[in-house]
């Protein structure tokens, strides 16, 4: 089963009508990878799922699988298989049919395909449900026979569809593992769209963020979170402030900004020309309630409102022309002092916690 | 103590409304009420009596209390009885065939090949607009068509076609089936459009990613889930053709018998007592049909 393929998506864009749902974007997922396609809704993620499995036509731009070119394959005929958002379970079918049906479609003979789906299922630990419909099923074990009907066709690359959006969270928890799980059993290419960084962070091996048809960021989850490319990519992802502001001087790899009617900040990255603006990222849990000792790297400001978070607490902060900077702190370091809304506090993180982020051209 | 204080005020209150309050179930009871009062005076009543009278005597000019049973042994011995049910059987078969594969296709049609669905609302009260015309005006509308000197036979012979007008096309069994196919076709597109657009496009979709071809994916899926409609537009379709008297009367032009034009002229014989008997066997015959298509198609998940 391990016939895993790379997904090459060469300059792909999506126009319906007058709109641009994907704008020319260039991805390369190597053989074997766990993907993450994370953004906002209508973002175009879904858009490019659908292009990959062959339900939605591709504008301009090529798909490659593997050494195959399936711009304009039909779906059946590409290699890879999709499961759906609401899982698209044949109601009328039991489970072992659900799960024959492409080998049903492909003229396998009923005994030959009624034991290989009953195979499936024990895999997929459904076996003793096979003679139920899909509706006398659970949302978890629905998903699981989805994921048996899709695999059943031996894809050399899953996609899926927002697999765990219909789950309740305590479950997404428990199949997202299973599912990352089973992408590493069967070694093959998982591609899957969602819009939890969470989930993202949890299963992916590439995280591609999207936004506005477009890739903001295509990396490891670690450089995504880490190294958020632009201003999008950081709020997106969380745990980040961004602060935007126009460039005041640039060098030695730092870069001074001035905020509009507010401080000056410096982050590390590369050199953006003076006037022009610019957008810096402060992780939120490095940042420290003490005075800076360097210039830029630090503000006073009043506390807006605070959050108890147990282990953690969520302070907002106001100053310096931020607004809603945020603020965690770990429990002890937060009850060592009595800070209240309203109060002034002094702000301060280290030089390598400030990033200078890039945007890209539109 | 709070708390405490409460429950001991709210006790003696509850009590207190409890003796104004009537049984749960009678609020259940009093909502049926309506529909059971007009059910029973419009449908059940009615069709006691039509059984009671089944079993009365009668001459030309009156009816007789009675418990007799012959107007059922005369109905069911005769042989022309049994004809008419057999003519009436076969235009229900041949209207249903047409109807079904029409109604499918256009049901099809408005579900999946429409794809807005302010066009489709269009195109469906398109459908409906013959109705705004009585089914009588329908029907009489097709004689100066397909007459000796109608649309249809003019055209034929000036095209030098046929040499003489066809003379089948009007007071025919063609022209009964013609007809029922044009009154009753809608009573097939609605139930089963509706039964195409609860169908959830990711199952096609599905189909499709699994291999199907269109026609597999007809087969194997939009077939199997329109079933309900399909069976509800049976219903519809079924009942309609078996109790149809005008349309074959005007249409075949008194050549073709049907149970209800039977029945008629029973009337106007005044011979209720028989009309009556001839009535129940048909409500029999129609409710074991329905029965039959309910026990083959499970509607339920359909109402």
């Amino acid at each position: 089963m391990t016939k895993a393929a790379e997904i090459d998506i060469a300059s792909v864009s999506k126009i319906y009508g007058q709109a641009t749902a994907v704008h020319a974007i260039s991805l390369k997922i190597p053989a074997g990878t766990y993907c993450c396609l994370l953004g906002p809704s209508g973002c175009g993620k879904t858009s490019t799922l659908r292009m990959i499995a062959g339900h939605e036509t591709v504008s301009d731009g090529d798909i490659r699988l593997g050494n195959t070119v399936i711009t304009n394959l039909p779906a059946a005929r590409r290699g890879t298989a999709m499961m759906f958002q609401s899982y698209a379970l044949f109601p009328h079918l039991d489970l072992i049919d659900n799960v024959a049906f492409s080998l049903k479609m492909k003229g396998v003979d009923k005994d030959e395909r009624r034991r290989k789906a009953l195979d499936m299922l024990r895999l997929m630990q459904l076996e003793a449900y096979a003679t139920r419909r899909p509706a006398q099923l659970s949302g978890g074990q629905q998903q699981r026979v989805a994921l048996a009907r899709a695999l059943i066709t031996d894809p050399e690359a899953l996609l899926l569809d927002e697999p765990l959006s219909a789950l309740d969270p305590f479950l997404k928890i428990r199949m997202r593992a299973e599912l990352k799980r089973l992408q590493t059993s069967l070694g093959i290419t998982f591609v899957h769209v969602t819009h939890s960084q969470e989930e993202a962070m949890a299963l992916a091996d590439l995280i591609v963020v999207m936004n506005d048809g477009r890739i903001e960021q295509a990396a490891a989850p670690r450089v995504v979170f880490e190294r958020p490319a632009t201003a999008f990519v950081a709020r997106f992802m969380g745990d980040h402030n961004v602060i935007s502001g126009r460039a005041a001087t640039a060098a030695n790899g730092i870069v001074t900004l001035d905020v509009v009617n507010g401080g000056q900040f410096t982050a590390q990255g590369a050199p953006v020309a003076a006037g022009q603006p610019v957008d810096i990222a402060v992780r939120t849990d490095r940042v420290r309630i003490a005075p800076t000792d360097v210039p830029g790297l630090g503000f006073t400001g009043i506390v807006s409102n605070i959050e108890y978070r147990g282990s953690t607490v969520k302070l907002s902060i106001d100053g310096a022309g931020v607004e809603d900077f945020t603020v965690i702190l770990d429990d002890t370091a937060f009850f060592e002092r009595t800070t209240k809304v309203g109060d002034a506090v002094p702000l301060s993180w280290g030089a390598a916690d400030a990033t200078v982020l890039g945007r890209i051209p539109k | 103590m709070a708390t405490m204080t409460s429950t001991e005020t709210d006790k003696p209150q509850r009590a207190r409304s409890e003796g104004f309050r009537f049984p749960p179930t009678f609020a259940a009871y009093l909502q049926a009420l309506p529909l059971f009062l007009i059910l029973g005076a419009f449908l059940l009543l009615p069709l006691l009596l039509i059984a009671v009278v089944s079993f009365w005597d009668y001459d030309f000019a009156a009816m007789y209390p009675d418990f007799v049973t012959f107007n059922y042994t005369e109905t069911l011995g005769s042989w022309v009885t049994w004809q008419t049910y057999l003519n009436t059987l076969k235009f229900a078969v041949i209207v249903w065939l047409i109807t079904l594969f029409v109604g499918f296709w256009v049901a099809y049609f408005l579900a999946f090949h429409v794809r807005t669905s302010s066009m489709q609302m269009v195109l469906f009260l398109i459908c409906t607009v013959p109705f705004l015309t009585s089914n009588i005006i329908r029907m009489i509308s097709w004689i100066p068509v397909l007459g000796r000197n109608g649309l249809v036979n003019s055209a034929l012979v000036e095209a030098g076609l046929v040499s003489a007008p066809v003379e089948w096309l009007l007071y025919s069994d063609f022209a009964v089936v013609l007809a029922m196919v044009h009154l009753y076709t809608l009573f097939m597109v609605t139930p089963i459009f509706n039964t195409l657009m609860r169908i959830d496009r990711a199952l096609v979709e599905a189909a499709r990613d699994a291999g199907a071809s269109s026609f597999q994916v007809l087969i194997n899926v939009i077939l199997p889930l329109a079933k309900p409609g399909m069976a509800i537009g049976t219903i519809f379709v079924v009942t309609l053709v078996m109790a149809d008297f005008s349309t074959v009367q005007v249409m075949s032009g008194g050549q073709s018998a049907s149970v209800a034009l039977m029945m008629k002229n029973q009337m106007s014989l005044l011979q209720y007592p028989a009309a009556a008997a001839n009535a129940v066997v048909l409500l029999v015959l129609v409710l074991m049909m329905v029965a039959g298509i309910l026990r083959i198609v499970d509607i339920r998940k359909e109402l």
